[in-house]
Order: structure tokens, then sequence, then C-alpha cells
């Protein structure tokens, strides 16, 4: 077996048992890092794997643009009269859509590492247990941010103007941020749960185009049927949608505020359970 | 929490996992001692991974109960997370990143700042002999690469005990030495190493005491000389000058070692499978029997003392093989003599 050694090709440098020994004498630890610590560095491998892997910024840049051009140009003429009054109305509705539908990847990405060993490492490191999944949506929450950058520099060509200039602006994304976060954490629990990537992609599909869709982002809810209106009415979506366009419009739409507040708290205190409890079972 | 004075690294009684109807793992009871190597022995699916799954925090056990060093595995995760580590079947380092990224990572996930991470990083890819790959991706590492990566991010913190979960399957020949010489320097520094593999020369070569699992149990369990002496020592393969002459070496064989012999379809070639000697080493068995065939005036070619496969060890001591066909050790007998 040996034998072999001198035929091999020399393409890999020997190990050097002396200087590894050197290593492994060191035997104190550092102390164990925060939670904000392992979380940061775990959005900071989200972060790396965006440098590696550029093509995902597609999700993020060509698909909000996308929905953009075309719900504006598509529905502007008949429901608004003309697309540039329509975009006033439908940015900051489309910017959610755009932004809560992305967040399915979150599930995705989840699911692929399963598939992967890196998955077994992390579980057997000795840190704050959801940091991992937190890592996810930091590294998610950049890419949101960008989705959200470039839909309002586009809207803002295509004749957008926000009366609540850059601070509304700001705030309203930011909210859009923070329900984002929220909302994520179905996905982390379905990226945990389901066995393939497949799946996981036709249930969020499943949830996201009638949650997106069945809510205020294209029309007025009010010539809806009634039992329509109420599910609209009540779906976190309406209450988002409407609190980042009151913020955008210059507004202060306190009451949808405090609805899509209340949905994100209540989904992060049902699905981050949830998620860390197949997390640590998986 | 150091009220542990067993001397055992790992110590489980009657460790239990189900999956749906199947009992992966099925009363598994491990003693294993600090400081040494222990290589856990068996076929694909005979419950390896699951059982170090288990013990590494990864799965809840079903039944039963594991300690690593004193602590609970369910109740006291958090402590045996701390000082153990794991290198999965597969590479557990994520593959989009660089090697370098990679250990930064798990350093920085470890507690260390952002220069002592960069720093042990370093001298790890050094040691490693991956310098020149610390900027590549991992995807694009060779098998042996991948390995050294890994084995690289499973020491980052000098753990008290490691999981090696088959670290040399589908290895090439050079590397899998390069991977034992690695083993070979973590436990010359202390640390106690759980080894699992198919192959019973890795067991050979690295581990102290091994443990032969099939089927979620373990049905031998002893230091190596005590297993093999339990299966027998191996093989005498021959081949004489002058085919005439095969009868009587066969009957002078059969009476001299009490072994089963079987001639080959080469004309002047047998093989002896030799029984469990007591007293007598495989070597000795051999030596005898050269003696006396040279005293009964038969020519021997050429001889070569086969090592019992894995194949062979399960043959003994389950009545049936590991289900793999033959070959599945790198120094498997069966191969030797399809060579004859």
């Amino acid at each position: 077996m040996s034998t072999a050694t001198s035929t091999e090709s020399k393409e890999l440098s020997a190990v050097s048992t002396e200087s590894l020994a050197a290593l492994l004498v060191a035997k104190e630890r550092p102390p164990r890092p925060s939670a904000l610590s392992t979380s940061l560095t775990f959005g900071w491998r989200a972060i790396l794997k965006i440098k590696h892997v550029p093509e995902q910024l597609f999700d993020v840049t060509a698909f909000p643009i996308m929905n953009l051009l075309m719900f504006t140009y598509l529905f502007g003429g008949a429901l608004a009269g003309s697309p540039g009054d329509y975009i006033q109305f439908v940015l900051p509705g489309i910017l959610v859509m755009s932004v809560v539908m992305i967040t399915m990847y979150t599930g995705v990405s989840v699911n692929i590492d399963i598939e992967k060993g890196v998955f077994d490492r992390f579980r057997s490191l000795p840190i704050w247990r959801p940091s991992a999944m937190v890592g996810y949506l930091l590294g998610d929450a950049l890419r949101y941010t960008i989705a959200s950058v470039v839909m309002l520099v586009v809207g803002l060509l295509l004749g957008y103007r926000p009366d609540g200039g850059f601070g509304g602006v700001v705030a309203g994304i930011a909210l859009l941020l923070v329900f984002s976060f929220a909302f994520s954490w179905i996905w982390t629990m379905f990226g945990l749960m389901l066995r393939t990537e497949k799946s996981v992609m036709s249930v969020s599909m499943m949830v996201i185009f009638p949650l997106t869709f069945l809510s205020n982002v294209f029309v007025d809810p009010k010539t809806m049927p009634g039992w329509l209106q109420a599910f609209v009415n009540n779906s976190p979506i309406t209450h988002l949608a409407s609190a980042v366009r009151g913020l955008m419009a210059g507004d202060w739409p306190g009451t949808e505020i405090a609805w899509t507040l209340g949905w994100a708290g209540a989904l992060l205190l049902v699905f981050g359970p949830v998620t860390m409890r197949l997390y640590n079972r998986k | 929490m150091s009220t542990h004075t067993s001397g055992l690294a790992i110590e489980t009684a009657g460790l239990v996992k189900t999956f749906g109807e199947t009992r992966a793992v099925d009363g598994v009871d491990l003693a294993v001692p600090a400081g040494t190597v222990y290589g856990v022995l068996g076929p694909n699916g005979a419950g390896k991974t699951t059982t170090v799954k288990m013990l590494a925090t990864l799965l809840r056990p079903d039944g039963g109960q594991a300690h690593v060093f004193g602590h609970d595995v369910v109740r006291e995760a958090d402590e045996v997370r701390g000082r153990v580590s794991l290198t999965g079947q597969y590479a557990s380092v994520d593959e989009d990143l660089t090697g370098a990224e990679n250990l930064i990572l798990l350093g920085r996930l470890l507690g260390h700042g952002k220069t002592a991470a960069r720093q042990r990083g370093d001298q790890l890819l050094e040691a490693f002999g991956l310098t020149e790959a610390a900027a590549k991706q991992v995807k694009h590492y060779s098998g042996g690469m991948r390995r050294r990566i890994d084995i690289a991010a499973s020491i980052l913190n000098t753990p008290d005990l490691l999981f090696l979960d088959e670290p040399t399957t589908g290895l090439d020949p050079r590397s899998r030495n390069q991977v034992w010489d690695i083993v070979r320097a973590v436990v010359a520094q202390g640390t106690t190493v759980l080894l699992t593999t198919q192959y019973l020369d890795e067991a050979d070569q690295l581990a102290s005491r091994i443990a032969v699992i099939d089927k979620g149990r373990v049905i031998a369990e002893g230091t190596k000389g005590e297993l093999k002496a339990s299966v027998g020592a191996g093989s005498v393969h021959l081949r004489l000058r002058d085919a005439d002459q095969r009868p009587e070496a066969e009957r002078l064989l059969r009476d001299l070692l009490i072994a089963e012999v079987q001639l080959e379809h080469d004309p002047v070639a047998l093989t002896a499978r030799l029984g469990v000697a007591a007293s007598d080493t495989a070597a000795d068995q051999a030596a005898k029997a050269l003696g006396e065939l040279a005293r009964a005036g038969i020519t021997v070619d050429s001889f070569s003392l086969g090592q019992p496969s894995l194949d062979e060890v399960f043959l003994a001591l389950t009545g049936h093989d590991t289900g793999q066909g033959t070959g599945s050790g790198p120094d498997s007998d069966t191969k030797d003599e399809v060579a004859a």
C-alpha cells in the first residue's frame, strides 16, 4: 500500500504532523461568544455566500424590477387612468409583495444546507442555538434592502414621488424589513420540516401567492365581495402595505404600524420556537 | 461538573434509536477509555453514524443512556458540545466558502477574535498542506483535501473527543495514509478519537479497542488481538513449484494447522485458512507450515499471509456477510486470491 506513495502525483503538499502537534498542544479555549456575536458571524457567512455566488442576487434585482414594470404598465391605465398616477399608489405595495415573496428563498437555503454536512457541524457547536437561523435572516435582510433600493430607484425613474421624503421612505423600508425578518421564520420551519428543496418551493408558492395577491397591494378592497374583504382587510400583508404606503406618503399610519408589528411579533413567537424545536430534533 | 472519575470518554448503556419501524441502533453499550482511538467497525447501515450522531448531540436517543466525559448527551448537551468535535461522513464544511473562510467562520463561532481566528486558520492550513488552496472554494477541493479541511475545522479548538465518521471512505491509499498520520498526531496530544470505519485494516492501524457493530448491535468488542483471535488469524497463500505435490501439501496443511484448505484454479496454488489458535500467531503457524512442507520435500515458490478481511470477521461473527461483496476492505485477502 505505502509503496504507491512515490508514484502518486504530487498535487498535495504533505501534512506536517510536527506543526500539527504544536497546534494541538494549545488546549486553552477562548470564552464562549455571545449570541449577538455568533448571529453576526453567521450573517457574515451569508454575505460571503453572496460574494461567491452573486447569481443569487438576480432574485433581488431583476425579479422586483420585472414586477414593478409589469404591474405598473399592465394595470396602471385601467385602474388609475395612467401608469404615472398608478405608480404613486402601487409602488409601496409592489415593494411589499416582492420582498415578502423573496423571503421564501430563506427556506430553500436552509433546506439545501441540511443536505450538506455543514449543518451537522453547526449543530454540534456550543453556541446560542438560534444563531445559525438568525444568521440566515440577517444575510437575507441585506438582500431585502438591496431589493428595496433597486425598486425605489426604478420607481423614481418611472415617476414615483414619495411625499414622505427620504425619512418616510427609510421608515417604510425599515418596517418592511422587520416584518420580513419575522415572516421568514415560517420558511425556516418549512426548510427544516420538508424533505426536498422542491417541496419547500412549492409549499412556499402555495402560501405566498394567495397571501400577497389577496391584499390591498393592487386595488382598494372596497370593490371586493364581502367575504373576500373580510380576509383582505385582516391580512398582515394588507396592514403592512397600508403602513408602508402611509409612511412613504408622509403620514403616520399608527394603527397599521401597530397591526404590522403585532403580526410580526406573533409570527416570530409561533414559528421561531417551532423552527428551533425542529432544528434541535433534526 | 467534575464528578466524572471513571476515566471513560464515552459510556453508553442500552442506547436505542428507531426510525419508523427500523431499529437503527438497538441497545448499544460502549465504554471508550479516554486518550485512545476507539474503532467502531461495521458495514453500511450498521448504525455507526446514528450512534455517533447521538453521542455528538445531533440526534436524541429513543432509549438508553449516553454520557460523554460524564455529561448526559441529552440533559447536558451544551457541556458535551463544548468538548467534542465532529467530522461527518461528508465534508462538514461550507462548500461555497474558501478553505480559509471556513476556518475563520468556525474560529469566530468558537469565540476567537478576528485576528486570532485568522491566525489559527492559517496555521492549520499550513500544517495540513492546504496553504495553496486556502483561497479556493471547498467545492473545488479533491476528496483528500476535503478530508483535511474537515479535520482542520474539527481541531480549531483542540477537542477532548473527536468523532471521525468513516474518515477515509472513498480516499486513495496515499490520502488515507495521511489521514491516519493526522489521527495519530491528534491522539498523541491527548484527544480521544472515536473512529467509525468499514475497514478492519483501518481499525487495525489506528484503534486500540474495537467494537464490531451490525444491525444496530455490538456483536463483538475487545482489543485488536482479542477480536482477531475470535475470528481466525487470516490465511496463508502458497504457490508450489510442482503441481503434483499439491495433494500432499494440502493434506499436510490440513493436519498441521487444523485449517480449512482451499485449492485454487491455478494448479500450483492453495490457500489455508488459519484457525483460531490460542497460542500461535498467524506468522508462527505459517512458519511451522513452511518448515513441515520443506521437510516433506515440497518446494514452495512463494507464500503470503493474508489478514482476515472485514467480510471474514463478519462471516465469523454473524454467519452472514457484509452484503457489500468482496473487496470492501483495502487488504481483503479475497482480492489476493483473485490475483493469484
